[in-house]
């Protein structure tokens, strides 16, 4: 395979020998019968389907669930590249939460003219009743899933920091698991380190920050809105890993001052409630009276102390675009440090000339929605057709405020497998980092999206993206 | 002066509940102004199950009905040594910044008919005057009446029937208000009312946030700034904010409410 001069290719750099990390995997891959391994990646698929690891398409109907692709090329990261990423990940968490407390309660960072009041202000995640409440331990947001993109050698940028509730690492576990399942001779001849304690470790940091009220060991439970949830298999999977109970709203209710699950000998106290239903359905008592997917009153009892709710409510500020483009000033203002993570430079559209900047260079550039994910709702300048960027302007013009730009990035290819031999595809990567009082712990590795279709941008795997194990070298 | 408050809040339901809870914000706090010498909220028919500050520092306890219950009496009474501070609450404390109180919720969001009240609101004089001056306007333009089938009209509902109660006045003035700029803010909590012990029910007005003088109350309906006759309970952005009682329940019974309230002089 030769590499795409344009792009960083994580495998060839860009020239065709293989970069150091990759020197090993390579070896054992010229000997490998290519013929071999796609019908290996045919068995990759056969085990996913009788594990069930699928997840739902929003806007398609005939697909209410599917697989998402798995190709078999890991994705290999170096151990000293690692270091720099893990250090530059845990800087921009410990200013995440300093960033939720301040906000939720002195907003010193407005006060100092560092951020615009109207950046909270319009923030439809800003929740008043967070104001003044301190969680256990002072955390708000326990799991982070930073999205970060590779552009060359030495240089990652953040896309997204995903405070709110970041999904897939039960891909990143699965993903490992079939590897070792199906090479295990690679994982003798090459040290790759382990992500398999990550739902001991989630158990471990979630217990961690209960609450006062916590009596002996903690209760952790994860609250799922229910089966038809593109990611129950996932909140399934980690109650399983994590020894915890998968419970629904229905299942809760507060019994003497405590949030309780119905047991068949009564009433039991949850201490951390790890939650996979979004704020606004958490609590129909305070928030969306029509919600039957959260606990009525879980904010009172909250709000008293009697129950951690990971992520804490309100996190979703941090996730907001315009908010992402202060993310160099939040982790400077908090840390007293220069960011060591790039942030990709942003346009916010609320501006004026910003605006004018991004409608006259439509077709370079990416265009997102502030509160949008998932990659619906965006703009790929340079891979749209001239009507889409048309309808897309149109958007633009009609509410600026709602929406952000960036270059489009050279994004790294690592080579997938094909029916022609290695082809490279664009990633990014979701490393999944857990917060407690006492430590940050970044699983080394995370989740590879890749970018299926030739030239494509989009990783989202609502967008046709796939999956990659993704290996950190031991030292 | 010393007021005593003896206040009951009786449900009836027409088949037993299975479940159900109330958040209630019932306790005043002792403030400049106002000092709290006793207070108690008895639950018959439920328990407290939490008490907790909000972030408008009100008093919340959530109420859980005791399982299969038709009725639950939320009793409170207590003693409060109120001051005439002529209106002035004074500065924001706690973490909430004054912005929040510029913003429009569903109860008050301006309309046609508040942008046209607005229209034509005195505009002379300093903040304090455009303010009373407003509570004037808002009085005349909406005239106190109790013939209203409606709780939790939004401010253009109002404005649309033309006539209110306290609730109404205070939720057309925070809009007017906040159109005009001020941070404004619901108060709910007791008025003595000179000629009687037994109130109708628990009072309302409006707060706004005056340069120089920091939170000022307005009581609409009567066309004055709170005295020494009044007891502030609880504040929002709006009624739902700042209710007495707001409650969930499971099941399919009909609620009916019965309030008895004295307020006097001791």
């Amino acid at each position: 395979m030769a590499a795409d001069q344009k792009y960083f290719d994580e495998m060839f750099g860009h020239g065709t020998a293989a970069r150091a990390p990759y020197v090993d995997y390579c070896n054992w891959f010229k000997d490998e019968d290519t013929a071999r391994l796609l019908s290996k990646s045919e068995e990759a698929e056969a085990l996913f389907r009788l594990i069930g690891v699928t997840f739902n398409v929003y806007g398609d109907p005939d697909a209410t669930e599917r697989l998402i692709p798995f190709d078999l090329v890991p994705r290999i990261i170096a151990a000293r590249e690692w270091a720099k990423v893990a250090k530059g990940i845990e800087q921009r968490v410990r200013a995440l939460n300093a960033f939720l407390h301040d906000i939720y309660h002195r907003q010193e960072i407005v006060r100092a003219g560092r951020l615009p009041a109207e950046m909270i202000a319009r923030n439809d995640a800003f929740l008043p009743e967070m104001i003044g409440v301190s969680p256990p331990g002072d955390i708000y947001t326990h799991i982070v899933g930073t999205d970060l993109v590779r552009t060359g050698d030495n240089e990652f940028f953040v896309l997204e920091d995903n405070a709110r509730t970041p999904s897939g690492v039960s891909y990143m576990l699965e993903n490992r698991e079939t590897m070792l399942h199906m090479f295990p001779e690679l994982f003798s001849k090459i040290k790759v380190q382990s992500v398999s304690q990550y739902p001991r470790a989630l158990r471990k940091s979630l217990a961690a920050c209960a609450p006062d009220a916590c009596d002996g060991r903690p209760t952790i439970a994860v609250l799922t809105p229910g089966i038809h949830n593109s990611a129950y298999y996932e909140h399934a999977f980690l109650a399983d890993q994590m020894s915890a109970e998968l419970v629904e709203g229905h299942d809760l209710r507060v019994v003497d001052g405590r949030v309780a699950m119905r047991t068949t000998r009564g009433y039991k106290p949850i201490d951390v409630l790890y939650r996979r239903v979004d704020d606004e359905y958490l609590d129909p008592l305070n928030f969306n009276p029509d919600s039957v997917l959260g606990v009525p009153g879980i904010m009172d009892v909250y709000r008293a102390g009697g129950i951690t709710i990971a992520n804490a409510p309100g996190t979703g500020i941090a996730d907001d675009k315009a908010i992402y483009s202060y993310m160099p000033d939040i982790v400077e203002f908090y840390t007293g440090e220069k960011a060591i993570l790039k942030n990709v430079p942003t346009h916010r559209c609320s501006d004026p000339d910003a605006l004018k900047y991004v409608l006259d260079n439509l077709a370079e550039l990416v265009v997102k929605e502030v509160h949008g994910s998932g990659g619906y709702g965006m703009l790929v300048g340079p891979a749209a057709s001239k009507k889409e960027i048309e309808a897309f302007r149109a958007k633009l013009e009609a509410s600026p405020g709602n929406y952000i730009a960036q270059p489009t990035l050279a994004l790294s290819t690592v080579p997938i497998l094909t029916d022609a031999g290695l082809a490279p595809r664009h990633v990014d990567l979701r490393p999944f980092v857990l917060v407690s009082p006492d430590r940050i712990d970044i699983t080394p590795g995370g989740l590879t999206r890749v970018a299926l279709t030739e030239g494509s941008l989009v990783v989202n795997s609502s967008q046709g993206g796939g999956t990659k194990d993704t290996w950190v070298l031991e030292e | 002066m010393r007021l005593t408050v003896l206040h009951k809040t009786h449900y009836t339901y027409d088949a037993p509940v299975p479940y159900g809870l109330q958040q209630i914000r019932l306790r005043p706090k002792s403030r400049p102004g106002q000092v709290v010498e006793d207070w108690q909220i008895d639950v018959a028919g439920g328990q407290v199950e939490v008490s907790f500050e909000d972030e408008h520092a009100n008093s919340v306890d959530l109420v859980s009905f005791a399982s299969g219950q038709k009725e639950i009496e939320i009793t409170c009474s207590g003693t409060v040594e109120v001051e005439d501070k002529s209106g002035v609450v004074g500065p924001q404390g706690g973490y909430v910044p004054l912005w929040l109180f510029r913003r429009s919720t569903s109860l008050t969001k301006p309309g046609d008919r508040i942008k046209g009240l607005i229209a034509d609101a005195p505009s002379d004089g300093g903040d304090l005057d455009r303010l009373h001056a407003l509570s004037a306007h808002v009085l005349s333009a909406v005239p106190y009446s109790t013939d209203q089938s409606a709780s939790d009209l939004t401010a253009e509902a109002v404005m649309e029937a033309g006539h209110g109660v306290c609730q109404d006045h205070a939720h057309v003035f925070i809009t007017a208000a906040r159109a005009l700029g001020f941070p404004a803010r619901y108060v709910s909590g007791y008025l003595m009312m000179n000629d009687r012990v037994d109130q109708d029910a628990s009072h309302a007005w409006a707060e706004a946030y005056v340069d120089g003088l920091g939170w000022v109350g307005f009581d609409i309906s009567n066309g004055i700034s709170p005295d020494a006759r009044y007891v502030r309970v609880a504040t929002g952005l709006d009624y739902r904010d700042a209710a007495p009682i707001s409650g969930l329940r499971y099941g399919n019974a009909a609620e009916d409410m019965s309030v008895t309230l004295q307020v006097q002089q001791q």
